[in-house]
């Protein structure tokens, strides 16, 4: 893992060559290293990150950071896979302007991940190639991981409430 | 499945008793034309031809090939080796719907594959029956939310068999007490050891009966018995 | 052409000389402007579980090819949202169904690591035989049915042999088949029975002979090497790209296995061998899977060998049941006991991702805990989700027949894909 110092320096690096916001904040979390940067950076972050050697994109996911804003976050866990390192990439948006840039065109593994993020939390990704739902079915409306969407579920059916299950079927 | 229990009747009036007689007259060669033939056919058709066809049914069930998560695993265990589905004669696994008997639904049915699998049992030829293997198929599982959907909502389903997954062998069990149903034969289980007799799901129009009523012998408990 | 090629298209040429070539744009064929679009919908004998491709064809060659998936989606991680820390367990496991113990690891791997709790020794060791076991297992299981797509149908019953007898040691150990719930956060739920590790012991002794009698048949198998040998072969870079992991990146001679490269749960104090395969094809990824098997042999040996005493699950009496003996002793105990069943125990607000090496590829778990006891976000970072997307360039231009021994090879689990 890049130590504390390696995360100070390419935050640094980063703030240098995309602007002093590009790097919100910087945490260093049980000898993991998070970098936060602002949505519009990404692109150019992961292309830095990548130059550095972390050429292995393993997982894009999604948080929901209710009721903190901004509410939905996006995470990139990259791997240096020579130097056996890991580093996340967080960003936030809020709901109501839910817009990402898509690292699809330079990620390829970012594909299924993204669509994924957008079933699931809303989030929209910018120019990615095929932007649909892709667990629940896609008229489906709703985003069922955000925290404020019910669990949902059924009464368990047993034989005494059996003639008032709705049994479509019949 | 409709299942007609008919008394034998005692007594002198019993339906049986006038075919003792019918049979008796047509010994000693009494019976004749309609009477012949009304009798020959209640004989035959009614008791024997539907018990052969029942045998037949129940003893070549031809399962459909539909796994749909963790239970199949366990599917594909009854269907191995050690726990051989073959010895009853089911290892006849058939992947197109048309020519399945039996959908054992094992697994989770997600909302988008809930009207599949309907599509798929709308595809089965009659007669036709529903296993509902493991706890996801009949009752939401482990996971009650938004994502899943009970068989029982949009299927009619015969048998339940309990298990996450459940063994090998309970689902072979559970194959085993609907073979003993198709043939006409069914399993009273826990109504013979509880006295739950007149509970029986078999029959649609007794579900109009009040539920407290029927559950009188105290199964549940008395939670709902106070509903009128 | 030889004589054996009987009539000829339109145009001169034969049906066996259009065969040989699968580019076929040259080719003045008249219909390869018709594209046909076909469905192996979610219910297929071959798709694994329930996914759905979209198919287009060319003749019987695959030109395009879209999966689609969530038929088995189960909102586990929304699920997982709604239940303490140890009640999670269970409902993971559920997710890649084959390789239950993996989730367990995984998502307990990353609570642990986010508390900052230390595991035993002997709850590692433990860790490591049953998750080589569940790998073994779940590797058969791929061996099973990739003989059965493959018409290999006797492969079947002998996996199944082999996948009988471990699942008898899973009950033995932890009471289920499947899913036994038998990783928790510090530790494993029970110690090993007695006579346990003579089973294991038995079965990594005799396994290995399996595996030659397999070999022996598969191997060399004319059928086989014409399915598999240089059929669907993706270079490393485009895998790479792709984020693929686990025996599909191992299969182009990537050595990338977590288990070598992060250990975790000592691994390192394991003596095996990764190993890799050259060109990526599919007889690559065949015998890179059954070479794994073989590894996990080894180290179930190692590990059972160095098995340390001790306790099978941390001390820390605020994360992990005290020992029911001491509930009729120990005030202190039975608070821990009633607290830590009701509302479950807190973990302080963090977030981390942890990742282990599943028979599929890169398994990882990202945590959220907001210092509540029911966790905030759980993710699973399933290898077959990501895997998935290196269906495509696998089956770009290949038979339809090719594209069902790929998608045995890829060895998707449905259930890892949808969550």
């Amino acid at each position: 893992m890049p130590d504390a110092t390696g995360l100070e320096l390419i935050a640094q690096e980063l703030r240098d060559a995309h602007g002093a916001d590009a790097v919100v904040d910087t945490t260093y979390f049980r000898d993991k290293a998070t970098v936060t940067i602002a949505p519009a950076v990404v692109r150019d972050t992961l292309a830095h990150l990548r130059d550095r050697g972390f050429r292995f994109l393993a997982s894009v996911h999604g948080v929901d950071y209710h009721p903190e804003e901004p509410r939905l976050g996006v995470h990139y866990e990259l791997l240096d896979m020579t130097e056996v390192d890991r580093i996340t990439v967080k960003l936030r948006v809020p709901t109501d302007a839910p817009h990402v840039l898509s690292v699809t065109p330079e990620w390829p593994t970012a594909d299924h991940q993204e669509r994924e993020i957008y079933d699931m939390f809303g989030v929209i990704f910018d120019e990615h190639p095929d932007l649909r739902r892709i667990l629940m079915p896609e008229d489906y409306e709703g985003y069922p991981q955000r925290r404020d969407f019910p669990v949902g579920g059924e009464p368990v059916l047993f034989t005494h409430n059996e003639p008032h299950n709705p049994g479509y079927w019949r | 499945m409709e299942v007609r229990r008919e008394r034998l009747g005692a007594g002198a009036d019993g339906e049986f008793r006038a075919r003792q007689l019918r049979a008796q007259q047509m010994l000693r060669g009494e019976l004749e034309g309609p009477d012949l033939q009304a009798h020959v056919e209640q004989g035959v058709l009614t008791t024997t031809m539907e018990k052969a066809a029942n045998w037949a049914r129940a003893n070549g069930i031809m399962p459909a090939t539909f796994g749909l998560a963790c239970c199949a695993i366990e599917m594909m265990g009854m269907v191995a080796a050690r726990v051989d589905v073959a010895r009853f004669g089911f290892e006849a696994l058939r992947a197109s719907p048309r020519q399945a008997d039996l959908l054992i639904i094992s697994g989770r049915i997600s909302i988008k594959m809930a009207p599949v699998v309907r599509r798929i049992y709308d595809q089965m030829l009659e007669p036709k029956w529903a296993i509902a293997m493991g706890a996801c198929s009949s009752s939401m599982g482990v996971f009650n939310n938004y994502a899943i959907v009970p068989a029982e909502k949009f299927m009619p389903v015969d048998m339940h068999v309990p298990g996450c997954p459940p063994r090998p062998e309970a689902l072979v069990y559970g194959i085993l007490k609907l073979r003993a149903m198709i043939m006409a034969k069914p399993d009273m289980a826990w109504r013979t050891r509880y006295g739950g007799r007149g509970t029986e799901e078999f029959v649609e129009s007794e579900l109009a009966v009040d539920p407290a009523a029927a559950h009188a012998i105290g199964v549940t408990g008395g939670g709902e018995g106070s509903r009128a | 052409m030889s004589e054996l090629d009987v009539g000829t298209r339109p145009g001169g040429i034969s049906y066996r000389e259009q065969e040989e070539s699968i580019e076929l744009a040259h080719l003045p064929h008249p219909e390869h402007e018709e594209l046909l679009t076909l469905n192996l919908g979610p219910h297929h004998p071959a798709t694994h579980g329930v996914l759905r491709l979209i198919t287009t064809l060319e003749g019987e060659v695959v030109r395009d090819i879209k999966p689609i998936i969530g038929y088995v989606h189960t909102g586990i991680e929304k699920t997982a949202e709604d239940k303490s820390y140890w009640k999670v367990v269970p409902v993971v496991e559920r997710m890649d169904y084959l390789s239950y113990y993996f989730n367990a690891m995984a998502y307990c791997g990353c609570v642990e690591k986010i508390l900052d709790l230390d595991v035993p020794p002997r709850a590692q060791y433990l860790r490591v035989i049953h998750l080589e076991l569940n790998r073994i297992a779940s590797h058969l299981l791929w061996l099973a049915t990739g003989g059965l797509d493959l018409g290999a149908i006797s492969v079947f019953w002998y996996g199944w042999r082999d996948r009988d007898a471990v699942l008898d040691l899973f009950e033995m150990s932890s009471g289920q088949r499947m899913h036994p719930r038998y990783i928790q956060v510090g530790g494993v739920a029970e110690d090993i029975p007695v006579g346990w590790a003579e089973k294991v012991r038995s079965f990594t002794k005799s396994y290995p002979a399996r595996l030659d009698q397999y070999e022996n048949l598969i191997d060399n198998n004319e059928i086989v090497l014409q399915r598999l040998r240089g059929v669907a072969a993706v270079d490393e870079q485009t895998l790479l790209d792709l984020g693929v992991t686990g025996p599909l990146l191992r299969a182009t001679g990537n050595p990338w296995d977590l288990r070598k490269a992060e250990p975790y749960s000592s691994y390192d104090h394991f003596d095996f061998k990764i190993p890799v395969g050259t060109i990526g094809d599919n007889y690559d990824r065949y015998r890179v899977r059954m070479a794994e098997m073989r590894e996990s042999v080894r180290i179930i040996d190692q590990a059972l060998e160095g098995l340390p005493e001790g306790p099978y699950i941390s001390d820390n009496r605020k994360y992990a049941l005290p020992p029911r003996h001491e509930l009729a002793t120990s005030m202190e105990a039975l608070i821990h006991h009633f607290k830590l069943v009701t509302e479950g125990f807190r973990v302080p607000p963090g977030e981390y991702y942890y990742p282990i090496e599943s028979p599929r590829g890169e398994m990882g778990v990202y945590l959220r805990a907001d210092g509540s006891a029911k966790p905030a976000r759980v993710h699973m970072r399933d290898p077959s989700f990501v895997n998935l997307q290196a269906f495509k360039p696998m089956v770009q231009d290949l038979y339809v027949a090719d594209l069902i021994a790929a998608l045995a090879m890829l060895d998707p689990i449905l259930g890892g894909i949808d969550r």
